[in-house]
């Protein structure tokens, strides 16, 4: 193992910035977000990197590194060696600085979401069979990297017409709840763009809490919206039995 | 100075936005109150997020024996009896509503067979009492919470740091806050003031805390006049990691050896059987890491100083289905494979008990229009937190915090901050970046934990802790001149700064407390008072700002009515009494 690492990191602002390069002692076992630590207390205190849990709990510490979405705090260096690391804030989100950027838009988004209309009062009985997908989708630890990578929002700027794979997970996790009497269907086809979404699965890829975002949730809420938008019949069968 | 400064009036304002924060935001704006939130972080992602084992409440879904009685008796004995005994009976009765209160929001916890809420057990909790979702309850709780607030009117205000309250006379007007994005500054003023701002493990250098544990919320309202209490009691978890170097602390869930996990030394021998032969892993916290740290000091250890924890006959399945998080976190982060092979774990820094001192109903401290709810906050935990216990704290006194603070809100004219007073404070806040030369907020970081590690560790003795407190007053006058390199716009160094002087304030009463107490009692363990002293110890020391500096004074606990110390006289839990008795 190397003694020393190189880091090439992205400094500047909304105003533009390039990669500094940073050399970093190896210590075994480090992740990324050790590195940039290391380098806040020792080359560059005003360093900006969000962090929190340092155990991917969180979502803080989104960033790419050499070109891919990932978790500054799950990254091990070691996967690197023999390379420059390379690590540059999300591309799909306006640069605050540094490695920070403005997630805000996926807040304003996230608040737009009718919330969820039980049909009963807690306590609630459900079976465990019934609610383990809706906790696979509740696992999702808002690091929006898949918010990040979705061509929709990354190459063509579509944030007006389709909000993306976390929000569709969002919806999904209330629309197959057993208990919720809501409908986001009309949001879904509408607004939210559900159709803009053409299945290439690179959100799933990113995910780091492993969502089969694709599959188990946009899938199925296209499905959804396909029986009640082009099969009247079909549709007001299933909003009777919901 | 000529700044652009915004200002904003709300009827209640809270700072900090984890589980407590949150909490009371919805109690003051579903009562109508015009209400704000503030957090250091995004929404959401308080430390909050990452709690794991579950959230305690005498929910009676395993154990039908449980009930509130069982529970408070739980919490009175693991903190050794010098716990607000009205907090824990307050505790103990409404937690259940507040954890079906979020299955009502949205949340999904695991599933008993008969589809209830599953509950785990946990160390020194007499039954099944967590209710969980997996190993990631922290997360359900605050993502509900955020997805609560957000259907109410209730101004967020994220990635921005408290650094100041202000005063109109006696009571308390609000604060200033600069935003971290780009330093500017606003100032709030509001009828009452929620402080939520969470603990102070960052003080120590091995602890399972995010950075933003720097207890600025205890040192804002302890500068404000608001008294603290049980500030020696820190809690060590007894399962941090302790490789690889840069993961030291990162915490193992209790639920480890709540799903079966088993503690050996480096001769495998299961030495919780010595130290308690009763619960063994499943001891109080407290037990548990004093068993670690004296089997390794005996030479007993594990390559990296700690103990072996060993889950791998439960079999990969189970593992893998209750402890997903661990599962991932050991395999990434140190290679080891949990549902294969054992993994060493070794004392971490993870909660503070003591806090702002509050009344139990209302939460509300000794400055008028000031309130304070969650681990900020003392009494609920007295001596050792029960695992569980903290995710049910704030959210049941959360509520009673926002819920206090809007009636005094309703009652009170809107106070005024005085300008000069918020310039000075500005310019104090900006002295670190115009400074060309000052001592390095990180450097001095590194330095307070140090003092910290070696002088009010797990092991305590009154020279150490003596020379430690010397140490502490001359650090703090250091942190007066920090220099911060760089701009106003997001800038760690700069940020830095306020959190090492709001940390040094604590673990100087930290220090004091310890000193003060002079025997040994859950977490505060003394090789000089190695006992219990069964009456002069049961005494909180409360420490107050005195322009002569902290004051400290023993308060006696307050007396248990006669019926809730009925409870400890069967020498038995209540739950288990009851079913005996019924047998
Ligand atoms: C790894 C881990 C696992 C845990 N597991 C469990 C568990 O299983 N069960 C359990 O009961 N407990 C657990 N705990 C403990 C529990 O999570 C915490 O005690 C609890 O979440 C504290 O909540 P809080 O709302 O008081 O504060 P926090 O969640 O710490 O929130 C504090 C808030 O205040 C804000 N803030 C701080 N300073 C300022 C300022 N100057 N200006 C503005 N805002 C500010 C922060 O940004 C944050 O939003 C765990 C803790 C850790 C670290
Ligand atoms: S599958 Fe859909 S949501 Fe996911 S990246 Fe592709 S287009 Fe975007
Ligand atoms: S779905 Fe996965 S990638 Fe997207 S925000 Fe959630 S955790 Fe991150
Ligand atoms: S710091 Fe929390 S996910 Fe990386």
């Amino acid at each position: 193992m190397p003694d020393e690492i190189t880091l090439s990191v992205y400094r500047g602002d909304k105003s533009g910035g390039q990669e500094v390069e940073f050399k970093v002692p190896m210590q075994t076992g480090m992740v990324v977000l050790d590195a940039l630590h290391f380098i806040q207390a020792h080359d560059a205190p005003d360093l900006a990197v969000r962090w929190n849990c340092k155990a991917a709990h969180c979502g803080s510490c989104s960033a790419e590194i050499n070109g891919s979405p990932k978790l500054l705090c799950k990254t091990r260096v070691d996967d690197y060696v023999g390379e420059v690391i390379h690590v540059r804030p999300m591309h799909s989100f306006p640069v605050i600085k540094d490695l920070v950027t403005d997630v805000s838009w996926n807040y304003e988004k996230l608040r737009q979401v009718p919330a969820f209309q039980p049909a009963i009062k807690a306590p609630f009985t459900l079976q465990q069979r019934d609610v383990d997908r809706i906790q696979e989708f509740r696992n999702c630890i808002e690091c929006f990297l898949c918010q990040n990578i979705c061509h929709v929002l990354r190459d063509h700027d579509a944030k007006d017409r389709y909000w993306g794979p976390r929000l569709m997970i969002r919806i999904a996790e209330l629309e197959m709840h057993p208990l919720d009497t809501g409908d986001r269907l009309e949001l879904l086809k509408g607004a939210a763009g559900v159709g803009m979404c053409n299945i290439t699965k690179c959100c799933t890829v990113v995910c780091p809490q492993g969502i089969d975002i694709t599959d188990n949730g946009i899938i199925p809420l296209k499905e959804r919206v396909a029986d009640v938008y082009w099969d009247p019949l079909g549709g007001l069968v299933r909003k009777l039995h919901k | 100075m000529s700044e652009d400064i915004a200002y904003h009036e709300y009827d209640v304002l809270v700072i900090g936005a984890g589980g407590a924060g949150l909490r009371a935001a919805i109690e003051a704006a579903e009562g109508g109150l015009k209400t704000a939130v503030l957090g250091k972080s995004l929404l959401g992602k308080a430390h909050t997020v990452m709690a794991e084992g579950g959230v305690a409440a005498a929910l009676g879904n395993v154990d039908p024996q449980d009930g509130w009685e069982t529970h408070f008796y739980d919490t009175m004995r693991s903190g050794h009896f010098v716990s607000d005994y009205r907090m824990a009976e307050i505790h103990a009765k409404e937690s259940p509503d507040r954890v079906l209160e979020l299955e009502y929001w949205g949340a999904v916890f695991d599933r008993t067979p008969e589809g209830k809420i599953m509950q785990r057990p946990f160390g020194a909790h007499t039954f099944r009492r967590l209710a969980h979702v997996g190993d990631r309850t922290g997360k359900e709780l605050i993502r509900t919470l955020e997805q609560k607030l957000m259907t109410l009117d209730v101004d967020v205000f994220q990635e921005i740091t408290a650094t100041k309250l202000f005063k109109d006379q006696d009571r308390v007007a609000g604060c200033i806050a600069y935003y971290r994005d780009d330093g500017r500054f606003a100032v709030f003023t509001a009828k009452a003031v929620v402080i939520a701002t969470g603990g102070w493990g960052k003080a120590y250098k091995v602890t399972s805390n995010s950075w933003e544990s720097t207890g600025d919320g205890a040192a804002l309202a302890f500068r404000a006049g608001a008294e603290l209490a049980d500030m020696e009691m820190v809690q060590f978890h007894p399962t941090g990691m302790t490789w690889p170097p840069g993961a030291r602390g990162i915490l193992v869930t209790e639920g480890v050896r709540g799903e079966g996990g088993l503690l050996f030394n480096s001769e495998g021998e299961r030495f919780m059987e010595k130290y308690d032969p009763a619960r063994k892993e499943l001891s109080s916290r407290d037990v548990v890491a004093r068993g670690i740290y004296k089997e390794v000091k005996a030479g007993r250890g594990t390559p990296h100083g700690g103990a072996w924890l060993d889950i791998t006959h439960k079999g990969a399945a189970f593992i893998k289905r209750k402890l997903p998080g661990m599962y991932e976190q050991l395999l990434s982060l140190a290679d080891v494979d949990i549902t294969k092979s054992h993994f060493e774990v070794a004392p971490t820094i993870h909660y503070t008990m003591g806090g702002l001192r509050v009344e139990a109903q209302t939460g509300a401290t000794s400055v008028p229009g000031l309130f304070a709810a969650g681990e900020c906050a003392a009494g609920l935990h007295g001596a050792n937190r029960l695992g569980g216990n903290s995710l049910s704290d704030i959210l049941v006194f959360g509520r009673r915090a926002g819920a206090g603070a809007m009636e005094y809100a309703k009652n009170a004219k809107m106070p005024k901050i005085d300008g000069a007073e918020v310039q000075a404070e500005m310019q104090r806040v900006l002295a670190p970046l115009a400074r060309t030369e000052g001592e390095n907020p990180y450097r001095l970081h590194e330095e307070l934990q140090e003092i910290m590690a070696n002088h009010v560790g797990i092991e305590r003795n009154g020279p150490s802790l003596e020379a430690g407190l010397q140490k502490m007053q001359e650090l703090r006058e250091r942190t007066e001149h920090m220099q911060a390199k760089g701009s106003r716009q997001f800038n760690p160094g700069w940020h830095g700064v306020f959190d090492v002087q709001n940390m040094t304030l604590l673990s100087e009463a930290i220090l004091r407390g310890a000193i003060a107490r002079k025997e040994s009692r859950g977490a505060q363990w003394r090789t000089d008072f190695p006992d219990e002293m069964e009456d002069q110890g049961r005494v909180n020391y409360v420490q107050r700002l005195t322009d002569h500096g902290i004051e400290v004074r023993p308060e006696p606990v307050p007396q248990m009515p006669e019926e809730l110390a009925a409870l400890f006289k069967r020498g038995v839990a209540p739950g288990l009494a009851n079913s005996a008795r019924k047998e």
